[in-house]
């Protein structure tokens, strides 16, 4: 069974100028085993998305249409509450963005972490610190930090510390939002690896890891899915979408990252544009909302949005690849 | 390389912060670093945060003095004239891009403003056909940014303002620190072309302040690394990456997460 379904799901944000269309007919499922991730600029729905995902709805943001299902149960349009008592922390777990400065500066670690798991789940304090105890040990942190303040952490054993609180309650879907984007890249490897090994150990079963960075995800996901515009344009493993990308939108953003590697030295600048910039999600052009910007565009481009289509464990949304 | 075609020289600089009121600290944040930039040269300084690169940029800058060492620009050390007209005479050869335009732009001065202070520094009346044509340069129509408020631009289009300036400016030596950390990929690559174009039309040098090696790799003639107020290795980029000999730059480029290289053990 999967862990999490979720097809044609729709969610926008009243504004005074209108809807903001930010997830707009979005399939994914995830699997056990699975670590997906979850990539695009900023502002194409992927915050959203990780929120809409675990029914964490409220104003302005509504949910406006498809199914979610949950560990097999349909929780899409469900109340927020009843998601949360059932859900959050035991099925399904979000690790914010910026999550690491949220720490209250007063508060010791095995304070917040009881506020966290108390917020959702009836368990006593002494339960909750045994837990967070073994935990912690087992991703080789030591236990001292329990007693410690915030301030007394790294900004990597901050945001440790927010993930493992996350998956005290063995999560079967742990969703992370760009966990690693205030680090250095030491301290982003390691927790890199820490999520890695939690999911080896089975104290999570998938993991969703949302960043901009292509090259993060590239180390540690084994599927990869890419977003323009609050929609699904490209979906595939790993490896396949970094190697031969087929929506003109994903080669683009394959071809604008910038690592060390003669590779991409070799591409030259040129191949680093993409011309325009991503449409207001108030108003989004008509057909596939990528056209303005897209070398290929086609008169159908401009008139008929592409839906997501499969074949071979491999998915685009471009008129490009649909017959 | 010969010293005349030396724009810039840093020599034994070292910088040390005091801490603490009354039990005093001292905190080494440049520690004797030495390096030279030539015309038309594009240079990255690469370091992790701590690492004192930001230190290093003030400096050159004159916004912060040296504990010791030296800062040779054009041969003269920038330390040694004082005053407000040496200073602006300084900034009009040596200019700084920023990391967060949004932090340098104040919210209720409008666009213009920014540019008008390129004229003020090069002591010359506001001249609108010259702005229209910096902005050209820069791929915004005037329109779109003229009269606005910074809240109303997109980061790219902040960013490109202040390339703008260096268009009307044409400085010696642009000093930019994380230019394009803040702005989305696709819109990385029109920040970068502009400099490296700043740098083929006018043959400013250009020295790029930066954790993103990958973003160093692309752009520099040559890079150093700087870790804990050291530069601990410099060297062509490909070379610096393929063979790396400083123990720091090893652990650093096995850091580094790669798009078709993968890291061992994960």
């Amino acid at each position: 069974m999967d862990i999490l379904k979720a097809e044609n799901i729709r969610a926008y944000y009243d504004s005074p100028i209108g809807e903001v269309k930010a997830v707009q007919d979005v399939n994914i499922t995830v699997e056990d085993g699975d670590f997906i991730g979850i990539a695009g600029e900023s502002g194409c729905g992927k915050s959203t998305l990780a929120n809409v995902l675990m029914m964490n709805i409220r104003p302005p943001l509504k949910f406006c249409g498809g199914k979610i299902l949950l560990d097999g149960e349909e929780i899409s349009g469900k109340d927020r509450r009843y998601v949360k008592e059932k859900f959050w922390g035991t099925v399904i777990s979000l690790v914010p963005q910026a999550a690491l400065n949220s720490l209250m500066p007063t508060k010791r670690i095995k304070e917040f972490i009881i506020d966290v798991i108390q917020a959702h789940k009836k368990i006593s304090e002494k339960e909750i610190l045994e837990l967070a105890k073994n935990k912690i040990v087992e991703v080789g942190l030591p236990p001292e930090i329990l007693s410690l303040y915030p301030h007394e952490l790294s900004g990597g054993m901050r945001q440790r510390v927010v993930i493992v609180a996350s998956a005290i309650l063995n999560p079967k879907l742990l969703i992370a939002d760009e966990p690693t984007s205030a680090l250095d890249v030491s301290t982003q490897k390691q927790v890199l690896k820490m999520m890695v090994d939690l999911q080896r150990k089975q104290s999570i079963r998938s993991t969703i890891l949302i960043t901009h960075d292509i090259a993060i995800q590239r180390q540690v996901c084994n599927k990869l899915l890419i977003m323009y515009a609050g929609r699904v344009v490209e979906y595939g493993s790993i490896d396949d979408v970094i190697y031969n990308p087929k929506h003109p939108y994903t080669k683009g953003l394959i071809n604008s990252v910038l690592t060390p590697e003669p590779e991409v030295r070799r591409r030259g600048l040129m191949a680093l544009f993409i011309p325009g910039e991503p449409p207001n999600l108030v108003n989004p052009p008509p057909g596939c909302p990528f056209n303005p910007r897209c070398p290929f565009a086609m008169p159908r481009c401009k008139s008929e949005t592409p839906e997501l289509t499969y074949s071979d464990n491999r998915a685009v949304a471009c008129w490009l690849y649909i017959l | 390389m010969p010293a005349k075609n030396n724009i810039l020289k840093v020599e034994n600089l070292t910088k040390v912060y005091e801490v603490g009121l009354f039990k005093k600290k001292y905190i080494t944040a440049v520690d004797n670093i030495s390096f030279s930039i030539s015309r038309g040269e594009i240079v990255s300084l690469v370091g992790e945060s701590g690492s004192g690169k930001t230190t290093v940029a003030k400096i050159i800058l004159r916004l912060l003095p040296p504990s010791s060492g030296r800062v040779l620009y054009k041969g003269e050390d920038i330390w040694e004239k004082k005053g407000i007209e040496s200073l602006k005479a300084y900034w009009r050869e040596v200019h700084a891009v920023f990391q967060d335009p949004f932090a340098s732009f104040n919210p209720v001065y409008k666009i213009d403003r920014i540019l008008e202070q390129a004229f003020n520094l090069m002591g010359t009346p506001v001249d609108e056909n010259a702005v229209n044509e910096a902005l050209k340069e820069v791929a915004l129509l005037p329109n779109e940014v003229l009269g606005k408020y910074p809240h109303e631009l997109s980061g790219g289009q902040r960013q490109r303002l202040m390339i703008a300036r260096c268009f009307l400016l044409k400085p010696q030596l642009i000093l930019a620190d994380e230019p394009v950390s803040m702005v989305d990929a696709s819109t990385r690559a029109s920040i970068v072309n502009l400099f490296l174009r700043l740098r083929d039309e006018y043959k400013t040098s250009i020295i790029f302040i930066t954790h993103d090696l990958g973003l160093a790799y692309f752009v520099s003639d040559r890079i150093l690394i700087m870790y804990k107020g050291e530069i601990v290795e410099e060297g062509p980029p490909d070379e610096l990456i393929s063979s790396p000999r400083d123990d720091y730059t090893k652990k650093l480029l096995e850091s580094v997460p790669l798009l078709y290289g993968k890291w061992k053990g994960f």
